[in-house]
């Protein structure tokens, strides 16, 4: 019955001395206090106040994911017992973690990534473990000389594009940054903001790299250009993506280009509703388009369990979990001895030569950058 | 600490005083405690008081201007809530019709949808491709879309209506409907009508209410964050977005500490402002019997109101439906099958029915957790005399002018030792939606426990009736119309929330929401598919719920 048509008790003449069976159960007095004290002890027990012994906490962000088999076999095989705690994005969570690091959330971190790293070491949150795997690791990936951190995967933020329109308009992929300027490709690109979205940021830093910070033209030129080109800028990824670019299954989005992830196309396949004959997207991953990002695990500093997190670091450098991470996280392994999925291979290609920033020169710039692309492109 | 003389009634005792302490020791540990420590550690890191942040907030073009957007977009967003919530809430009070009540429940279902979602919902409707201008396009046979309403000040204002119209709806129509007819007749019969009715009669009676419905309004979108993200465009920032940006993206605590702070003050201070324009009311209350229209004008009136709720709120919604039941070739349920498989055997897999019994858990704590403090807090704040209460008020609102990521790091370096270890606990979760979830229950009771004439628990006193009886018998069949609008909105609270959940460290326990987020991350036409079809379940469950939280209440407490 809706509130608005019971009559209240007075108006009903109200004295109804009898009480229902039900008026104690939904607000009595001392019931209500013991019903309280019940409530209180139940939900103390299903907190996870883990009698365990040998318990590993694993700090990571929210688009962590890992296959159940894999997880259980490092269980089974090292008797730990994993728990999982998120928060957020990966600013978020490095951020409770650098608030946090005289008592931390757990042992192990997993999900910094360059744009980030220096923001980590200078904290001090991490100690060096140098993995006996890293050396199925290239170099390239190794950031960090101390090994505080340990590199896991990586994955280039392109380009995707819509196929069909391309070929509809006999139209021809961009090959560098510089076309996207070109009134061929007026009103086509959608791009995410930096301040508030990674591959934003990402893409950012590309043309930073590309374009440069000093001199008489710098990426304040370029992104002028790109707003004179009509490029539009939303706020997050899944709008970009879903809501704005005519590629994505079913959208209802008008630009043909957009900055999303090398892996996209592969994924969009993947997670079609039927086998398609062709991929309905495509990443463009001609040199020096594209921003490499590199996702980082560390031992926490004062952790309490720093063997099995030394352990867990193994695990996730290993071939198993190396190969679990395309499907999973939608990135590619650094381990060389783990086999990439064909639907990857297919749809998708590894950009020859990504750009990349010293993590030391983001983190000093990145407010700074972020205030004057946000002056030059949004106002 | 003085408490007020003449109270409410003279049901209360010693021990019923220290109950009403409950929610103030609630608020302190979980609200002040984690707040007050992250703002140390932003404004003082060395333990000396840095106030340069301030200063460059203060000084800051940047911020005012995203402050003066903030207030214009807040006050545009409460005033056209009102105006349209208004007449019906009038409607809703004063007639009886066919689905009257499924309605009502159903008005309040656009409060639990993410902003993601609605965002789609409103795509699919009025979107460049949308249904709406896909019609007029071939009807009228234009060139381009007619309805272009991306990245604007009205979307956002829609969207905001869309979102709150339930808020003013059912505090205004629950206030009302407890309110006595006599004045209405005894103006009738002196010959007002038409907007005199509403302008000298209706709207100084139902003051409280609006008003407390006003404040809710505007704070919520004050401090707007997903709307202004998604539907408006990086073009448009309130505060609330500005320190998110600051706290996550850049770290820079002192600026996000400072614009918090300007930000609770300022909620503060209109708080402060409407405590002292609330009037004590004590009118008579008779309640106000539904009935079915008369003539072809009441009718009207109602049809017209039921109208404007189906384009405002069920639009959206059914287009929602829709399009989680559309795939590559026409009508389809695949989505719903594909939420219970695990292609991939992953273990951030959340079978949907562990999500919504997830939901359900954190959503009935918080309510139970909701109602309780939240009425002890309406008691408290409902001690007359009190001087305290007019500040105490505006205590008890600060967690919705607060932002989320500043208390969520609050919590990471607060909750840290025993006994108070909670970082990684389930427990955080219904703790921070109750705090949110709290001043719904406190505004929904309050204006109808200020107008319980006092002299009904005096004569029951006298008459020989014990603290308990005179509650349970007076008391509470009268605020029971608020309790359960404050139940319901506690509930939706908890089952739509995503921000403060996501801002809290904690184990695996997926709700709803964040199921739809997780999917909404990733490429793919099945991922898009199955987060609407989520979006589905999750109306789906909270109209079920709705309907069972009524139930309960004329099962209940409505027999006595």
């Amino acid at each position: 019955m809706s509130i608005y048509t019971t009559p209240t008790a007075i108006q009903r003449g109200g004295f109804y001395l009898g009480s229902s069976p039900w008026d104690v159960h939904i607000l009595g007095g001392e019931d209500m206090l013991r019903r309280m004290a019940i409530l209180a002890i139940l939900l103390l027990m299903i907190a996870p106040v883990l009698a365990q012994d040998n318990v590993l906490t694993l700090v990571t962000h929210d688009s962590f994911n890992v296959s159940e088999d894999v997880l259980a076999q490092f269980q089974d095989e090292t008797g730990i017992t994993v728990q999982i705690l998120r928060s957020g994005d990966a600013g978020t969570m490095l951020n409770q973690s650098i608030l946090s690091k005289e008592n931390p959330l757990g042992d192990v971190m997993f999900g910094v990534d360059n744009t980030f790293l220096s923001r980590a070491l200078d904290n001090d949150l991490f100690v060096p473990y140098e993995s006996p795997l890293l050396e199925n690791v290239p170099d390239e990936f190794k950031l960090d000389p101390e090994n505080r951190v340990t590199p896991i995967d990586f994955g280039d933020v392109c380009l995707n594009y819509d196929v069909s329109y391309f070929e509809e308009n006999s139209l021809a992929l961009p090959e560098s940054l510089e076309e996207l300027t070109d009134p061929t490709y007026k009103s086509l690109l959608v791009v995410e903001n930096p301040a508030t979205s990674s591959p934003g940021l990402a893409f950012l830093l590309a043309t930073i790299q590309s374009f440069g910070t000093e001199g008489d033209t710098t990426y304040l030129n370029y992104w002028a250009d790109l707003v004179d080109n009509d490029v539009l800028v939303v706020d997050d990824w899944s709008t970009a993506y879903y809501a704005e670019f005519s590629g994505s299954s079913g959208s209802e989005g008008t630009r043909p280009l957009v900055v999303s992830y090398a892996s996209s196309p592969p994924v969009e396949v993947y997670f079609m509703e039927a086998p398609p004959e062709s991929a309905p997207t495509g990443s463009i991953v001609a040199d020096d388009m594209c921003f490499r990002q590199i996702e980082f695990a560390g031992v926490l500093a004062n952790a309490q369990n720093p063997e099995a997190a030394q352990k867990f670091i193994d695990f996730m450098l290993d071939v198993p979990f190396q190969e679990d991470v395309p499907l999973q996280m939608f990135v590619y392994p650094v381990n060389t001895e783990a086999a990439i999925p064909e639907i990857f291979t297919e749809y998708s290609a590894i950009p020859e030569k990504s750009v990349t920033v010293d993590p030391a020169k983001i983190d000093a710039n990145r407010e700074e950058w972020i205030q004057a692309w946000t002056e030059t492109v949004l106002r | 600490m003085r408490w007020g003389r003449k109270n409410t009634g003279g049901s209360q005792t010693r021990p019923y005083r220290i109950l009403l302490l409950i929610p103030l020791i609630f608020l302190a540990l979980f609200f002040f405690y984690p707040l007050l420590t992250i703002f140390g550690i932003s404004l003082a890191p060395e333990g000396q008081l840095n106030l340069s942040a301030f200063a460059t907030v203060v000084m800051s073009d940047y911020y005012r201007e995203t402050l003066w957007f903030t207030v214009v977009q807040a006050v545009l967003s409460t005033v056209l809530t009102l105006v349209l919530a208004l007449p019906g809430a009038y409607v809703f009070a004063r007639y009886d019709f066919p689905g009257k009540s499924l309605l009502s429940s159903l008005s309040t279902l656009a409060f639990v949808l993410p902003t993601v979602v609605v965002a789609a919902a409103f795509s699919a409707l009025i979107g460049p491709r949308g249904v709406v201008n896909d019609a007029l396009t071939a009807i009228f046979r234009l060139e381009s879309p007619p309805i272009q309403l991306e990245r604007t000040l009205v979307i956002i204002l829609i969207v905001h209506v869309f979102y709150n119209y339930s808020v003013a709806l059912r505090i205004i129509g629950g206030f009302w409907a407890t309110q006595s007819l006599r004045m209405e007749e005894v103006a009738r019969v002196l010959g007002a009508s038409g907007w005199r009715l509403w302008w000298h009669i209706r709207l100084p009676i139902l003051r409280p209410a609006i008003l407390a419905a006003a404040v809710l309004v505007f704070i919520f979108t004050f401090t707007s964050f997903g709307v202004i993200l998604i539907l408006g465009g990086p073009r448009f920032a309130t505060l609330e977005v500005e320190i998110y940006r600051q706290a996550t993206s850049l770290f820079n605590l002192p600026v996000a500490a400072a614009l918090s702070l300007v930000q609770i003050i300022l909620m503060f201070a209109l708080m402060l402002i409407y405590t002292r324009l609330q009037r004590q009311t004590a009118t008579e209350l008779q309640g106000w019997v539904a009935r079915r229209p008369r003539n072809r004008r009441e009718w009207g009136f109602v049809i017209a109101n039921v109208i404007v709720m189906a384009i405002l709120l069920f639009a959206p919604l059914l287009a929602l439906v829709i399009r989680s039941l559309t795939g590559h070739d026409g009508l389809t349920t695949q989505f719903y099958q594909l939420l219970s498989s695990n292609p991939r055997g992953s273990v951030l897999f959340v079978p949907p029915v562990q999500a919504i019994g997830n939901s359900l858990i954190f959503a009935i704590v918080t309510t139970v957790m909701a109602v309780l403090l939240g009425t002890m807090a309406a008691y408290l704040l409902a001690q007359r005399q009190s001087r305290l209460s007019r500040w105490l008020d505006p205590v008890f609102m600060l967690p919705l002018a607060t932002s989320a990521v500043t208390l969520g790091f609050g919590y990471i370096i607060a909750l840290d030792e025993p006994p108070l270890n909670l970082r990684a606990s389930p427990l955080l979760i219904p703790i921070a939606h109750t705090l949110v979830a709290m001043p719904f229950v406190v505004r929904s009771v309050l204006p109808a426990l200020r107008a319980i004439a006092p002299g009904i628990q005096e004569s029951a006193s006298v008459l020989g009736a014990s603290g308990w009886q005179i509650w349970r018998l007076i008391d509470l069949p009268l605020i029971s119309r608020g309790l359960i609008v404050g139940a319901t909105f506690a509930f939706t609270v908890s089952m739509g929330e995503f921000g403060a959940s996501s801002f809290i460290a904690r184990p695996d326990t997926p709700t709803m929401p964040l199921v739809i987020y997780r999917l909404l991350g990733q490429p793919g036409a099945t991922n898009y598919g199955q987060a609407m079809a989520m979006s589905v379940l999750l109306m789906a469950v909270c109209a079920v719920s709705f309907v069972l939280i009524e139930r309960l209440r004329s099962a209940g407490i409505g027999e006595f």
